[in-house]
């Protein structure tokens, strides 16, 4: 039997992991896209958890938006990250401050 | 018990997967791990009776997603070495820091001042109830205006990425204003010095 404090914790253990990888993985933007992903999933499982345990559909109702506008950040991202490949020959963070004032 | 070691064996894959995915050096093998992460969590969900939604998860995200993630990483030439400069300095502080949250956000999901304790006990759907049915009948009737917006938003992605990454190749020949109205008398006409012709009477 699951209980609902499991996967709230399996959900917070994978945020946290996910937030310590945008800390060390701060030069890469592919990782960092990455660790964006897997931060929503692991919001998605509470959501999941909490419309599994008090046996409502709207938590799910609400994962699918969020999946759906992951999908589009993601796709969006990396089309980002391709041109900005394309212009400046690199992805690392500390090469992007052109806009710096 | 069974459900519980289950559970208990796709958590702690879900766990190293992403653990890997934050720390290995090549970013291919992090978006396989990711891969496999996102498997271990649809796995999860499955047990949750999320069954529409773990399906849309290895589709969506290890068929569509990921595969975009490993072809950008695949196209992309990057040179790893400096990508990987500081890891080692910012190694000791992500680690306080994710346990100082890991510590923190268990000690509000796990204690029981929330009430995150008394929802153990989930009864099981009857044999003929259908998640996706469910989630249709949700979908399509409550939340039809946001479902439009949620189509709005990928076909605004769609379009976003094509005209980022489009390379503009010269196939038709079209007219540059511009150039047009730049252009001076000298550029189009030309004056020749000819001897006068005369017709025969």
């Amino acid at each position: 039997m699951i209980i609902l404090s499991d996967v709230l914790t399996l959900a917070a253990i994978l945020f946290c992991i996910s937030v310590a990888g945008i800390f060390l993985n701060r030069k890469n933007v592919l990782i960092l896209l990455m660790c964006i992903e897997l931060m929503l999933l692991s919001v998605n499982m509470n959501f999941i958890a909490f419309s599994h345990f008090l046996s409502d559909i709207h938590g799910q109702v609400f994962v699918f938006f969020i999946l759906t506008v992951a999908a589009a950040e993601s796709a969006i991202g990396l089309a980002i990250l391709v041109v900005l490949f394309r212009n400046r020959n690199t992805i690392n963070v500390n090469d992007l401050g052109t806009m710096k004032g | 018990m069974f459900e519980q070691i289950i559970f208990y064996f796709f958590a702690a894959l879900l766990v190293l997967s992403a653990a890997m995915v934050i720390t290995v050096r090549n970013p291919v093998f992090a978006a396989l791990f990711l891969v496999l992460s996102f498997f271990s969590s649809a796995a999860i969900w499955l047990m949750l009776e999320a069954e529409f939604l773990a399906i849309v998860l290895v589709l969506v995200y290890v068929g569509a997603v990921m595969v975009l993630f490993l072809f950008v990483v695949m196209m992309l030439d990057i040179n790893l070495s400096p990508l990987r400069e500081g890891f080692a300095r910012y190694l000791p502080v992500g680690i306080v820091v994710a346990l100082l949250m890991v510590v923190a956000m268990g000690l509000v999901v796990r204690s029981n001042y929330f009430g995150a304790g008394h929802y153990y006990a989930s009864v099981p759907h009857e044999a003929g109830y259908s998640n996706t049915t469910e989630l249709g009948n949700m979908l399509y009737t409550t939340y039809l205006y946001q479902f439009e917006i949620a189509g709005a938003i990928l076909l605004v992605a769609i379009i976003a990425a094509i005209s980022l990454t489009l390379r503009r190749v010269k196939l038709n020949k079209a007219m540059k204003p511009e150039e047009q109205v730049a252009v001076k008398r000298k550029d189009r006409v030309r004056m020749v010095k000819m001897a006068p012709e005369k017709r025969e009477p």
